[in-house]
Protein backbone atom coordinates (compact mmCIF):
# COMPACT_ATOMS: atom_id res chain seq x y z
CA UNK A 1 0.00 0.00 0.00
CA UNK A 2 3.10 2.35 1.31
CA UNK A 3 4.16 1.92 -2.24
CA UNK A 4 1.17 2.71 -4.34
CA UNK A 5 0.89 6.03 -2.36
CA UNK A 6 4.73 7.05 -2.89
CA UNK A 7 3.96 5.71 -6.45
CA UNK A 8 1.50 8.00 -6.49
CA UNK A 9 2.96 11.52 -5.15
CA UNK A 10 6.24 10.42 -7.61
CA UNK A 11 3.43 10.85 -10.32
CA UNK A 12 1.81 14.08 -9.13
CA UNK A 13 5.57 15.76 -8.81
CA UNK A 14 6.45 14.75 -12.97
CA UNK A 15 6.61 17.44 -15.08
CA UNK A 16 3.81 17.22 -17.89
CA UNK A 17 6.34 15.80 -20.45
CA UNK A 18 6.69 12.63 -18.26
CA UNK A 19 3.00 12.79 -17.36
CA UNK A 20 2.39 12.93 -21.44
CA UNK A 21 5.00 10.06 -21.74
CA UNK A 22 3.12 7.75 -19.34
CA UNK A 23 -0.60 8.46 -20.65
CA UNK A 24 0.79 7.74 -24.78
CA UNK A 25 2.47 4.92 -23.72
CA UNK A 26 -0.87 3.32 -21.29
CA UNK A 27 -3.06 3.89 -24.30
CA UNK A 28 -0.61 1.92 -26.81
CA UNK A 29 -0.39 -1.12 -24.45
CA UNK A 30 -4.10 -0.41 -23.81
CA UNK A 31 -4.84 -0.31 -27.95
CA UNK A 32 -1.93 -3.50 -28.92
CA UNK A 33 -3.93 -5.47 -25.58
CA UNK A 34 -7.73 -4.82 -26.54
CA UNK A 35 -7.41 -4.23 -29.92
CA UNK A 36 -9.92 -7.37 -31.13
CA UNK A 37 -12.52 -5.77 -28.46
CA UNK A 38 -12.12 -2.36 -29.88
CA UNK A 39 -11.64 -2.66 -33.89
CA UNK A 40 -14.44 -3.51 -35.87
CA UNK A 41 -13.59 -5.32 -38.49
CA UNK A 42 -10.94 -8.15 -38.76
CA UNK A 43 -7.21 -7.88 -39.00
CA UNK A 44 -6.99 -8.88 -42.81
CA UNK A 45 -10.41 -8.80 -43.65
CA UNK A 46 -10.62 -6.73 -46.86
CA UNK A 47 -14.38 -4.91 -46.03
CA UNK A 48 -14.51 -1.99 -48.72
CA UNK A 49 -12.97 -0.77 -52.11
CA UNK A 50 -9.70 0.37 -52.25
CA UNK A 51 -8.73 3.74 -50.28
CA UNK A 52 -12.38 4.57 -49.61
CA UNK A 53 -12.28 8.11 -48.18
CA UNK A 54 -13.23 8.80 -44.33
CA UNK A 55 -16.50 8.48 -43.31
CA UNK A 56 -19.67 6.10 -40.77
CA UNK A 57 -18.81 3.07 -42.21
CA UNK A 58 -15.16 3.36 -42.35
CA UNK A 59 -13.60 5.82 -39.54
CA UNK A 60 -10.32 6.70 -41.23
CA UNK A 61 -10.94 5.20 -44.64
CA UNK A 62 -9.76 1.98 -46.04
CA UNK A 63 -6.05 1.07 -47.46
CA UNK A 64 -4.30 -0.01 -50.77
CA UNK A 65 -6.61 -3.28 -50.53
CA UNK A 66 -10.07 -2.47 -48.63
CA UNK A 67 -9.02 -3.10 -45.58
CA UNK A 68 -10.42 -0.98 -42.72
CA UNK A 69 -6.98 1.34 -41.91
CA UNK A 70 -8.48 1.96 -38.21
CA UNK A 71 -8.83 -1.26 -37.37
CA UNK A 72 -5.08 -2.08 -38.82
CA UNK A 73 -3.85 0.56 -36.83
CA UNK A 74 -4.78 -1.14 -33.52
CA UNK A 75 -3.62 -4.48 -34.65
CA UNK A 76 -0.04 -2.47 -35.90
CA UNK A 77 0.18 -1.56 -32.10
CA UNK A 78 -0.07 -5.04 -31.10
CA UNK A 79 2.46 -6.64 -34.33
CA UNK A 80 4.81 -3.61 -34.40
CA UNK A 81 5.07 -3.01 -30.37
CA UNK A 82 4.99 -6.38 -29.58
CA UNK A 83 7.92 -7.60 -31.77
CA UNK A 84 9.98 -4.61 -31.09
CA UNK A 85 9.51 -5.27 -27.04
CA UNK A 86 10.19 -9.04 -27.27
CA UNK A 87 13.64 -7.97 -29.70
CA UNK A 88 14.49 -5.18 -26.89
CA UNK A 89 14.10 -7.73 -24.08
CA UNK A 90 16.51 -10.39 -26.11
CA UNK A 91 19.10 -7.80 -26.86
CA UNK A 92 19.22 -6.76 -23.00
CA UNK A 93 19.57 -10.58 -22.08
CA UNK A 94 22.74 -10.73 -24.78
CA UNK A 95 23.83 -7.57 -24.00
CA UNK A 96 23.87 -7.67 -20.57
CA UNK A 97 24.69 -11.13 -19.60
CA UNK A 98 27.77 -10.73 -22.17
CA UNK A 99 28.32 -7.21 -20.57
CA UNK A 100 28.48 -8.58 -16.99
CA UNK A 101 30.64 -11.85 -17.67
CA UNK A 102 33.47 -9.59 -19.31
CA UNK A 103 33.07 -7.21 -16.65
CA UNK A 104 33.82 -10.33 -13.78
CA UNK A 105 35.54 -12.43 -15.59
CA UNK A 106 38.05 -10.07 -17.14
CA UNK A 107 40.94 -10.87 -18.93
CA UNK A 108 40.66 -12.70 -22.06
CA UNK A 109 36.93 -13.04 -22.06
CA UNK A 110 36.93 -9.20 -21.34
CA UNK A 111 39.20 -9.15 -24.39
CA UNK A 112 37.40 -11.36 -26.86
CA UNK A 113 34.09 -9.89 -26.16
CA UNK A 114 34.85 -6.42 -26.15
CA UNK A 115 36.98 -7.01 -29.66
CA UNK A 116 34.22 -8.68 -31.37
CA UNK A 117 31.41 -5.74 -30.27
CA UNK A 118 34.03 -3.36 -31.65
CA UNK A 119 34.03 -4.72 -34.97
CA UNK A 120 30.10 -5.33 -34.61
CA UNK A 121 29.35 -1.98 -34.01
CA UNK A 122 31.96 -0.61 -37.07
CA UNK A 123 29.16 -1.46 -39.35
CA UNK A 124 26.31 0.73 -39.48
CA UNK A 125 23.56 -1.07 -37.75
CA UNK A 126 20.99 -1.01 -41.24
CA UNK A 127 23.62 -1.82 -43.66
CA UNK A 128 24.49 -5.16 -41.28
CA UNK A 129 20.47 -6.00 -40.80
CA UNK A 130 19.94 -5.62 -44.53
CA UNK A 131 23.07 -7.88 -45.32
CA UNK A 132 21.99 -10.71 -43.25
CA UNK A 133 18.31 -10.26 -44.01
CA UNK A 134 19.13 -10.89 -47.63
CA UNK A 135 21.08 -14.19 -46.52
CA UNK A 136 18.59 -15.46 -44.54
CA UNK A 137 15.11 -13.72 -45.57
CA UNK A 138 12.74 -11.78 -43.97
CA UNK A 139 10.76 -13.99 -41.16
CA UNK A 140 9.86 -12.69 -37.90
CA UNK A 141 12.00 -14.71 -36.13
CA UNK A 142 14.69 -13.49 -38.20
CA UNK A 143 14.05 -10.03 -37.84
CA UNK A 144 13.83 -10.46 -33.65
CA UNK A 145 17.18 -12.42 -33.62
CA UNK A 146 19.21 -9.78 -36.00
CA UNK A 147 18.09 -6.60 -34.62
CA UNK A 148 18.67 -8.35 -30.97
CA UNK A 149 22.04 -9.25 -31.91
CA UNK A 150 22.96 -5.85 -33.62
CA UNK A 151 21.23 -3.66 -30.93
CA UNK A 152 22.97 -6.14 -27.77
CA UNK A 153 26.77 -4.71 -28.32
CA UNK A 154 25.23 -1.49 -27.30
CA UNK A 155 23.47 -3.05 -23.92
CA UNK A 156 26.88 -4.77 -23.60
CA UNK A 157 28.95 -1.69 -23.56
CA UNK A 158 26.51 0.23 -21.11
CA UNK A 159 26.78 -3.18 -18.89
CA UNK A 160 30.10 -3.37 -19.12
CA UNK A 161 31.15 -0.20 -18.17
CA UNK A 162 28.53 0.12 -15.08
CA UNK A 163 29.33 -3.02 -13.82
CA UNK A 164 33.46 -2.75 -14.30
CA UNK A 165 32.81 0.23 -11.67
CA UNK A 166 30.34 -2.45 -8.92
CA UNK A 167 33.57 -5.34 -9.04
CA UNK A 168 35.98 -2.72 -7.50
CA UNK A 169 33.66 -2.52 -4.40
CA UNK A 170 34.36 -4.14 -1.29
CA UNK A 171 31.18 -6.38 -1.55
CA UNK A 172 31.82 -8.01 -4.33
CA UNK A 173 35.27 -8.62 -2.97
CA UNK A 174 33.72 -10.52 0.14
CA UNK A 175 31.37 -12.72 -1.94
CA UNK A 176 34.09 -13.90 -4.33
CA UNK A 177 36.09 -14.57 -1.55
CA UNK A 178 33.39 -16.51 0.31
CA UNK A 179 33.01 -18.69 -2.29
CA UNK A 180 29.86 -17.66 -4.50
CA UNK A 181 29.58 -19.06 -7.60
CA UNK A 182 30.07 -16.55 -10.50
CA UNK A 183 26.16 -16.47 -11.79
CA UNK A 184 25.38 -15.69 -7.88
CA UNK A 185 27.70 -12.61 -8.01
CA UNK A 186 26.29 -11.37 -10.71
CA UNK A 187 22.78 -11.76 -9.70
CA UNK A 188 22.70 -10.91 -6.45
CA UNK A 189 26.00 -8.19 -6.91
CA UNK A 190 26.12 -7.02 -9.72
CA UNK A 191 22.69 -6.67 -11.14
CA UNK A 192 20.81 -4.81 -8.19
CA UNK A 193 23.38 -1.83 -8.53
CA UNK A 194 23.22 -1.76 -12.70
CA UNK A 195 19.42 -1.43 -12.60
CA UNK A 196 18.65 2.23 -13.01
CA UNK A 197 21.17 2.77 -15.78
CA UNK A 198 19.93 -0.39 -17.83
CA UNK A 199 16.21 0.25 -17.34
CA UNK A 200 16.92 4.56 -18.65
CA UNK A 201 18.79 2.18 -21.70
CA UNK A 202 16.28 -0.24 -22.10
CA UNK A 203 13.33 2.70 -22.73
CA UNK A 204 16.35 4.07 -25.12
CA UNK A 205 16.97 0.77 -27.21
CA UNK A 206 13.32 0.12 -27.02
CA UNK A 207 12.53 3.71 -29.72
CA UNK A 208 15.76 2.48 -31.43
CA UNK A 209 14.52 -1.15 -32.36
CA UNK A 210 11.21 0.22 -32.80
CA UNK A 211 12.12 2.69 -35.25
CA UNK A 212 14.88 0.21 -36.81
CA UNK A 213 11.84 -2.12 -37.28
CA UNK A 214 9.53 0.59 -39.15
CA UNK A 215 12.71 1.66 -41.14
CA UNK A 216 12.93 -2.20 -42.48
CA UNK A 217 9.03 -2.73 -42.77
CA UNK A 218 8.57 0.89 -44.71
CA UNK A 219 11.34 -0.91 -47.40
CA UNK A 220 9.51 -4.14 -47.16
CA UNK A 221 12.19 -5.96 -45.99
CA UNK A 222 10.46 -6.14 -42.20
CA UNK A 223 7.71 -7.58 -41.18
CA UNK A 224 5.35 -8.73 -43.87
CA UNK A 225 2.14 -8.20 -45.38
CA UNK A 226 -0.57 -9.20 -44.49
CA UNK A 227 0.36 -9.01 -40.87
CA UNK A 228 -0.62 -5.03 -39.68
CA UNK A 229 2.71 -3.03 -39.14
CA UNK A 230 3.00 0.45 -39.13
CA UNK A 231 5.66 0.93 -41.51
CA UNK A 232 4.51 -1.34 -43.95
CA UNK A 233 1.49 0.79 -43.66
CA UNK A 234 2.69 3.52 -44.53
CA UNK A 235 4.71 2.58 -47.49
CA UNK A 236 1.60 0.53 -48.99
CA UNK A 237 -0.64 3.95 -49.11
CA UNK A 238 2.13 6.27 -49.28
CA UNK A 239 0.51 7.28 -52.89
CA UNK A 240 -2.42 9.05 -51.37
CA UNK A 241 0.05 11.43 -49.83
CA UNK A 242 -0.27 12.82 -53.34
CA UNK A 243 -3.78 13.80 -53.43
CA UNK A 244 -2.84 15.20 -50.03
CA UNK A 245 -4.74 12.97 -48.01
CA UNK A 246 -3.11 12.41 -44.50
CA UNK A 247 -4.23 8.97 -43.99
CA UNK A 248 -0.52 7.70 -44.66
CA UNK A 249 1.02 10.04 -42.11
CA UNK A 250 -1.29 8.26 -39.14
CA UNK A 251 0.83 5.20 -38.60
CA UNK A 252 3.71 7.61 -39.10
CA UNK A 253 2.36 9.63 -36.85
CA UNK A 254 1.55 6.76 -34.60
CA UNK A 255 5.62 5.63 -34.39
CA UNK A 256 6.41 9.19 -33.57
CA UNK A 257 4.18 9.85 -31.00
CA UNK A 258 5.48 6.67 -28.84
CA UNK A 259 8.86 7.32 -29.56
CA UNK A 260 8.36 10.59 -28.17
CA UNK A 261 6.31 9.82 -24.97
CA UNK A 262 9.27 7.19 -24.10
CA UNK A 263 12.33 9.22 -24.59
CA UNK A 264 10.30 12.20 -22.14
CA UNK A 265 9.89 9.39 -19.39
CA UNK A 266 13.66 7.94 -19.61
CA UNK A 267 14.09 12.18 -19.32
CA UNK A 268 12.44 12.17 -16.15
CA UNK A 269 13.58 8.82 -14.98
CA UNK A 270 17.27 9.84 -15.57
CA UNK A 271 17.00 12.91 -13.38
CA UNK A 272 15.05 11.24 -11.08
CA UNK A 273 17.33 8.49 -9.86
CA UNK A 274 20.98 9.94 -10.81
CA UNK A 275 20.95 13.08 -11.75
CA UNK A 276 22.84 12.56 -14.76
CA UNK A 277 21.51 15.26 -17.48
CA UNK A 278 23.96 16.75 -19.81
CA UNK A 279 23.79 20.39 -18.10
CA UNK A 280 25.26 19.30 -15.14
CA UNK B 1 54.42 16.31 -32.26
CA UNK B 2 56.29 12.80 -32.74
CA UNK B 3 53.20 11.42 -29.63
CA UNK B 4 50.37 12.80 -32.19
CA UNK B 5 52.09 11.26 -35.05
CA UNK B 6 52.25 7.90 -33.49
CA UNK B 7 48.65 8.46 -31.54
CA UNK B 8 47.33 8.98 -35.26
CA UNK B 9 49.41 6.03 -37.17
CA UNK B 10 47.71 3.82 -33.97
CA UNK B 11 44.31 5.20 -34.97
CA UNK B 12 44.78 4.70 -39.29
CA UNK B 13 46.33 0.95 -38.60
CA UNK B 14 43.30 0.21 -36.36
CA UNK B 15 41.20 1.07 -38.74
CA UNK B 16 42.52 -0.61 -42.00
CA UNK B 17 42.22 -3.72 -39.51
CA UNK B 18 38.72 -3.14 -38.59
CA UNK B 19 38.23 -2.65 -42.64
CA UNK B 20 39.65 -6.12 -43.70
CA UNK B 21 37.90 -7.57 -40.91
CA UNK B 22 34.53 -6.15 -42.27
CA UNK B 23 34.84 -6.90 -45.38
CA UNK B 24 36.00 -10.54 -44.08
CA UNK B 25 32.22 -10.74 -42.07
CA UNK B 26 30.55 -8.77 -45.24
CA UNK B 27 31.82 -11.74 -47.57
CA UNK B 28 31.45 -14.76 -44.83
CA UNK B 29 27.53 -13.74 -44.05
CA UNK B 30 26.45 -15.63 -46.90
CA UNK B 31 28.15 -18.72 -45.65
CA UNK B 32 25.60 -18.60 -42.83
CA UNK B 33 22.64 -19.89 -45.23
CA UNK B 34 21.15 -23.20 -44.68
CA UNK B 35 22.49 -25.21 -47.86
CA UNK B 36 24.04 -22.56 -50.24
CA UNK B 37 23.26 -19.29 -51.95
CA UNK B 38 22.50 -21.59 -55.30
CA UNK B 39 19.34 -23.16 -53.78
CA UNK B 40 18.06 -20.07 -52.30
CA UNK B 41 18.37 -18.22 -55.01
CA UNK B 42 16.81 -20.93 -57.70
CA UNK B 43 14.19 -21.87 -55.24
CA UNK B 44 12.80 -24.81 -54.91
CA UNK B 45 12.40 -25.88 -58.54
CA UNK B 46 15.39 -25.89 -59.38
CA UNK B 47 16.89 -29.21 -61.15
CA UNK B 48 20.19 -30.35 -60.10
CA UNK B 49 21.88 -29.29 -63.55
CA UNK B 50 20.85 -25.77 -62.68
CA UNK B 51 21.78 -25.32 -59.27
CA UNK B 52 25.10 -26.99 -60.42
CA UNK B 53 25.67 -24.26 -63.19
CA UNK B 54 24.75 -21.51 -60.96
CA UNK B 55 27.52 -22.27 -58.82
CA UNK B 56 30.12 -23.08 -61.27
CA UNK B 57 29.37 -19.63 -62.06
CA UNK B 58 29.67 -17.92 -58.82
CA UNK B 59 32.29 -19.89 -58.36
CA UNK B 60 30.71 -21.36 -55.04
CA UNK B 61 32.88 -24.78 -55.82
CA UNK B 62 35.70 -23.27 -54.82
CA UNK B 63 37.02 -23.14 -50.88
CA UNK B 64 35.52 -19.63 -49.40
CA UNK B 65 39.05 -18.26 -48.81
CA UNK B 66 40.01 -18.37 -52.10
CA UNK B 67 36.83 -16.81 -53.17
CA UNK B 68 36.69 -14.29 -50.65
CA UNK B 69 40.78 -13.71 -51.70
CA UNK B 70 39.48 -12.98 -55.45
CA UNK B 71 36.51 -11.14 -54.06
CA UNK B 72 39.07 -8.44 -52.52
CA UNK B 73 41.41 -8.26 -55.45
CA UNK B 74 38.58 -7.38 -57.60
CA UNK B 75 37.23 -4.88 -55.50
CA UNK B 76 40.17 -3.11 -55.06
CA UNK B 77 40.25 -2.70 -58.22
CA UNK B 78 37.03 -1.71 -59.06
CA UNK B 79 35.93 -5.06 -60.49
CA UNK B 80 33.10 -6.35 -58.55
CA UNK B 81 31.66 -9.18 -60.50
CA UNK B 82 27.99 -9.55 -62.29
CA UNK B 83 24.52 -8.91 -60.79
CA UNK B 84 22.70 -11.54 -60.08
CA UNK B 85 19.32 -10.19 -61.35
CA UNK B 86 20.41 -8.61 -64.57
CA UNK B 87 23.86 -9.85 -65.17
CA UNK B 88 25.11 -6.21 -65.30
CA UNK B 89 28.32 -5.43 -64.30
CA UNK B 90 28.20 -4.40 -60.44
CA UNK B 91 30.86 -1.54 -61.04
CA UNK B 92 29.00 0.08 -63.39
CA UNK B 93 25.48 -0.31 -61.82
CA UNK B 94 27.31 1.53 -58.60
CA UNK B 95 28.70 4.29 -60.51
CA UNK B 96 26.79 7.51 -61.09
CA UNK B 97 24.34 6.18 -58.15
CA UNK B 98 27.30 6.46 -55.89
CA UNK B 99 27.69 10.02 -56.92
CA UNK B 100 24.34 10.69 -56.36
CA UNK B 101 24.58 9.72 -53.01
CA UNK B 102 27.67 11.59 -52.25
CA UNK B 103 25.80 14.83 -53.81
CA UNK B 104 22.91 14.19 -51.17
CA UNK B 105 24.75 13.66 -48.53
CA UNK B 106 26.90 16.66 -49.07
CA UNK B 107 24.13 18.97 -49.60
CA UNK B 108 22.36 17.72 -46.27
CA UNK B 109 26.04 18.44 -44.90
CA UNK B 110 26.19 21.96 -46.37
CA UNK B 111 22.61 22.91 -44.40
CA UNK B 112 23.25 21.08 -40.75
CA UNK B 113 26.14 21.39 -39.53
CA UNK B 114 26.42 25.51 -40.02
CA UNK B 115 22.85 25.40 -38.62
CA UNK B 116 23.21 22.83 -35.64
CA UNK B 117 26.35 24.29 -35.01
CA UNK B 118 25.14 28.33 -34.25
CA UNK B 119 21.78 26.78 -32.79
CA UNK B 120 23.90 25.00 -29.91
CA UNK B 121 26.20 27.96 -29.34
CA UNK B 122 23.36 30.53 -29.15
CA UNK B 123 21.33 27.71 -26.70
CA UNK B 124 24.93 27.45 -24.74
CA UNK B 125 24.90 31.11 -24.25
CA UNK B 126 21.32 31.76 -23.61
CA UNK B 127 20.59 28.00 -20.97
CA UNK B 128 17.73 27.63 -19.41
CA UNK B 129 16.21 30.39 -21.62
CA UNK B 130 12.58 29.88 -23.09
CA UNK B 131 14.70 29.71 -26.28
CA UNK B 132 16.88 26.72 -24.97
CA UNK B 133 13.89 24.52 -23.58
CA UNK B 134 11.66 24.98 -26.66
CA UNK B 135 14.83 23.89 -28.61
CA UNK B 136 15.31 21.04 -26.25
CA UNK B 137 11.90 19.83 -26.68
CA UNK B 138 12.13 20.12 -29.83
CA UNK B 139 15.43 18.08 -30.81
CA UNK B 140 14.13 15.56 -27.98
CA UNK B 141 11.25 14.71 -30.37
CA UNK B 142 12.90 15.33 -33.24
CA UNK B 143 15.51 12.60 -32.52
CA UNK B 144 12.11 10.31 -32.05
CA UNK B 145 10.74 11.06 -35.63
CA UNK B 146 10.86 8.29 -38.02
CA UNK B 147 12.84 9.36 -41.12
CA UNK B 148 9.79 9.04 -43.14
CA UNK B 149 7.51 10.73 -41.12
CA UNK B 150 9.38 13.95 -41.46
CA UNK B 151 9.79 12.98 -45.16
CA UNK B 152 5.86 12.31 -46.18
CA UNK B 153 5.54 15.91 -44.11
CA UNK B 154 7.61 17.76 -46.23
CA UNK B 155 6.23 16.26 -49.63
CA UNK B 156 3.03 17.06 -47.92
CA UNK B 157 3.61 20.66 -47.40
CA UNK B 158 5.95 21.57 -50.05
CA UNK B 159 5.34 19.30 -53.09
CA UNK B 160 1.56 18.55 -52.47
CA UNK B 161 0.12 21.68 -51.48
CA UNK B 162 1.77 24.68 -52.73
CA UNK B 163 4.01 22.67 -55.40
CA UNK B 164 7.10 24.55 -54.55
CA UNK B 165 9.83 21.58 -54.77
CA UNK B 166 9.46 18.52 -56.59
CA UNK B 167 7.87 15.74 -54.14
CA UNK B 168 9.81 12.78 -56.56
CA UNK B 169 14.18 13.87 -56.84
CA UNK B 170 14.59 12.48 -60.46
CA UNK B 171 17.65 13.38 -61.18
CA UNK B 172 19.76 12.33 -64.19
CA UNK B 173 23.85 12.96 -65.50
CA UNK B 174 22.11 15.67 -68.06
CA UNK B 175 20.69 18.37 -65.30
CA UNK B 176 23.18 20.70 -64.13
CA UNK B 177 24.51 21.92 -60.53
CA UNK B 178 21.06 24.23 -59.91
CA UNK B 179 18.58 22.01 -60.90
CA UNK B 180 19.79 19.19 -59.26
CA UNK B 181 19.89 20.89 -56.10
CA UNK B 182 16.46 22.35 -56.93
CA UNK B 183 15.28 18.44 -57.41
CA UNK B 184 17.46 17.56 -54.03
CA UNK B 185 16.15 20.07 -51.91
CA UNK B 186 13.48 17.78 -49.88
CA UNK B 187 15.41 14.61 -49.28
CA UNK B 188 18.46 17.39 -48.12
CA UNK B 189 16.26 19.08 -46.22
CA UNK B 190 14.79 15.47 -44.18
CA UNK B 191 18.40 14.44 -43.79
CA UNK B 192 18.85 17.68 -42.14
CA UNK B 193 16.12 17.38 -39.54
CA UNK B 194 17.19 14.17 -39.15
CA UNK B 195 20.56 14.75 -37.98
CA UNK B 196 20.58 18.40 -36.78
CA UNK B 197 18.92 17.58 -33.40
CA UNK B 198 21.72 15.21 -32.51
CA UNK B 199 24.59 17.52 -33.37
CA UNK B 200 22.84 20.86 -31.58
CA UNK B 201 22.31 19.00 -28.58
CA UNK B 202 26.29 17.54 -28.68
CA UNK B 203 27.71 20.89 -29.43
CA UNK B 204 25.34 22.86 -26.47
CA UNK B 205 26.68 20.17 -24.12
CA UNK B 206 30.43 20.37 -24.88
CA UNK B 207 29.98 24.56 -24.39
CA UNK B 208 27.90 23.76 -21.13
CA UNK B 209 30.44 21.39 -19.43
CA UNK B 210 33.31 24.27 -20.44
CA UNK B 211 31.27 27.29 -18.93
CA UNK B 212 31.64 25.36 -15.50
CA UNK B 213 35.46 25.80 -15.65
CA UNK B 214 37.49 27.94 -13.67
CA UNK B 215 39.35 30.08 -16.34
CA UNK B 216 35.95 30.77 -17.95
CA UNK B 217 34.63 32.16 -14.45
CA UNK B 218 37.88 33.91 -14.90
CA UNK B 219 36.94 35.60 -17.98
CA UNK B 220 33.29 36.20 -16.67
CA UNK B 221 35.10 38.20 -13.50
CA UNK B 222 37.18 39.84 -16.11
CA UNK B 223 33.83 41.74 -17.67
CA UNK B 224 34.09 40.18 -20.91
CA UNK B 225 30.61 39.76 -23.08
CA UNK B 226 29.08 36.66 -23.25
CA UNK B 227 29.45 36.35 -26.61
CA UNK B 228 33.43 37.04 -26.21
CA UNK B 229 33.85 34.33 -23.54
CA UNK B 230 32.08 31.54 -25.66
CA UNK B 231 33.70 32.09 -28.95
CA UNK B 232 37.21 33.23 -27.54
CA UNK B 233 37.84 31.27 -24.80
CA UNK B 234 35.68 28.11 -24.29
CA UNK B 235 34.71 27.51 -28.56
CA UNK B 236 38.79 26.66 -29.15
CA UNK B 237 38.49 23.59 -26.06
CA UNK B 238 35.15 22.84 -27.01
CA UNK B 239 36.42 22.42 -30.69
CA UNK B 240 37.48 18.51 -30.61
CA UNK B 241 34.27 16.93 -29.14
CA UNK B 242 32.37 19.27 -32.04
CA UNK B 243 34.45 18.13 -35.05
CA UNK B 244 33.80 14.61 -33.51
CA UNK B 245 30.17 14.62 -33.31
CA UNK B 246 30.35 16.62 -36.72
CA UNK B 247 32.20 14.05 -38.56
CA UNK B 248 29.83 11.50 -36.78
CA UNK B 249 26.78 12.67 -38.17
CA UNK B 250 28.62 12.76 -41.41
CA UNK B 251 29.27 9.16 -41.18
CA UNK B 252 25.13 8.89 -40.31
CA UNK B 253 24.16 10.77 -42.78
CA UNK B 254 25.72 8.48 -45.65
CA UNK B 255 24.01 5.65 -43.81
CA UNK B 256 21.05 7.49 -43.48
CA UNK B 257 20.36 7.98 -47.16
CA UNK B 258 19.05 4.57 -47.21
CA UNK B 259 15.09 5.41 -46.45
CA UNK B 260 14.95 8.84 -47.61
CA UNK B 261 16.41 7.57 -51.00
CA UNK B 262 13.43 5.47 -51.03
CA UNK B 263 10.78 7.93 -50.21
CA UNK B 264 11.84 10.62 -52.93
CA UNK B 265 12.57 8.13 -55.71
CA UNK B 266 16.05 8.91 -55.46
CA UNK B 267 18.16 7.19 -57.45
CA UNK B 268 21.38 6.62 -55.37
CA UNK B 269 23.06 3.80 -53.48
CA UNK B 270 20.34 3.25 -50.91
CA UNK B 271 17.80 2.77 -53.33
CA UNK B 272 19.98 0.07 -55.32
CA UNK B 273 20.63 -1.76 -51.95
CA UNK B 274 17.42 -1.82 -50.52
CA UNK B 275 15.96 -3.13 -54.79
CA UNK B 276 18.57 -5.84 -54.31
CA UNK B 277 18.13 -7.24 -51.06
CA UNK B 278 14.05 -8.02 -51.46
CA UNK B 279 15.86 -9.23 -54.65
CA UNK B 280 18.40 -11.27 -53.06
CA UNK B 281 20.65 -10.10 -55.35
CA UNK B 282 24.02 -11.22 -53.19
CA UNK B 283 26.83 -9.89 -55.34
CA UNK B 284 25.10 -6.66 -55.61
CA UNK B 285 24.33 -6.15 -51.68
CA UNK B 286 27.91 -7.59 -50.77
CA UNK B 287 29.58 -4.48 -52.98
CA UNK B 288 27.32 -1.82 -51.76
CA UNK B 289 27.11 -3.02 -47.76
CA UNK B 290 31.13 -2.66 -48.40
CA UNK B 291 31.15 0.51 -50.11
CA UNK B 292 28.63 1.82 -47.40
CA UNK B 293 30.78 0.21 -44.33
CA UNK B 294 34.06 1.57 -45.83
CA UNK B 295 32.55 5.57 -46.11
CA UNK B 296 31.24 4.96 -42.26
CA UNK B 297 34.12 3.54 -40.96
CA UNK B 298 37.03 6.21 -42.96
CA UNK B 299 34.82 8.80 -41.36
CA UNK B 300 34.74 7.58 -38.07
CA UNK B 301 38.29 7.46 -38.45
CA UNK B 302 38.73 10.68 -39.89
CA UNK B 303 36.18 11.69 -36.78
CA UNK B 304 38.91 10.28 -34.03
CA UNK B 305 42.02 11.26 -36.08
CA UNK B 306 41.00 14.89 -36.30
CA UNK B 307 40.05 15.11 -32.50
CA UNK B 308 43.14 14.31 -31.32
CA UNK B 309 44.76 16.83 -33.97
CA UNK B 310 42.81 19.44 -32.59
CA UNK B 311 43.30 18.73 -29.09
CA UNK B 312 45.16 22.01 -27.54
CA UNK B 313 46.51 20.13 -24.37
CA UNK B 314 48.21 17.64 -27.03
CA UNK B 315 49.10 20.11 -29.59
CA UNK B 316 51.12 22.35 -26.98
CA UNK B 317 52.74 19.80 -24.96
CA UNK B 318 54.87 21.27 -22.02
Amino acid sequence: MGNGVALLKLLRQAPWSARFGLFVIFLYVFMAVFAPVLTPYAETEIVGAEYEPWGEEFMLGTDNLGRDMLTRLFYGARNTIGIAFITTCLAFLIGAVGGFLAAVLGGWMDQVLARIVDVVMAIPALIFALLILTVVGTSVPALILVIAVLDSTRVFRLARAVAMNIVVMDFVEVARLRGEKLWWVIRKEVLPNALPPLVAEFGLRFCFVFLFLSALSFLGLGIQPPTADWGSMVRDNATLITFGDVTPLLPAGAIALLTVGVNFVVDWFLHKTSGLRDEQ
Amino acid sequence: MGKILKMVAQRLALGLLTLFVVSLIIFLAVLLLPGDLAEAVLGQSATPETVAAFRRELKLDLPAYTRYYEWLAGFLQGDMGRSLANQRDIAELIGGRLANTLFLALFAAIISVPLALSLGVLAALYRNSLFDRTINVATLSSISFPEFFVAYILILFFAVQTGMFPGISNVGDELGLWERAYRTTLPAVTLTLVVIAHMMRMTRAALINLLASPYIEMANLKGLTRWRIIVKHALPNALAPIINVVVINLAYLVVGVVVVEVVFVYPGLGQLLVDSVSKRDVPVVQASAMIFAATYILLNLTADVLSIMTNPRLMHPK
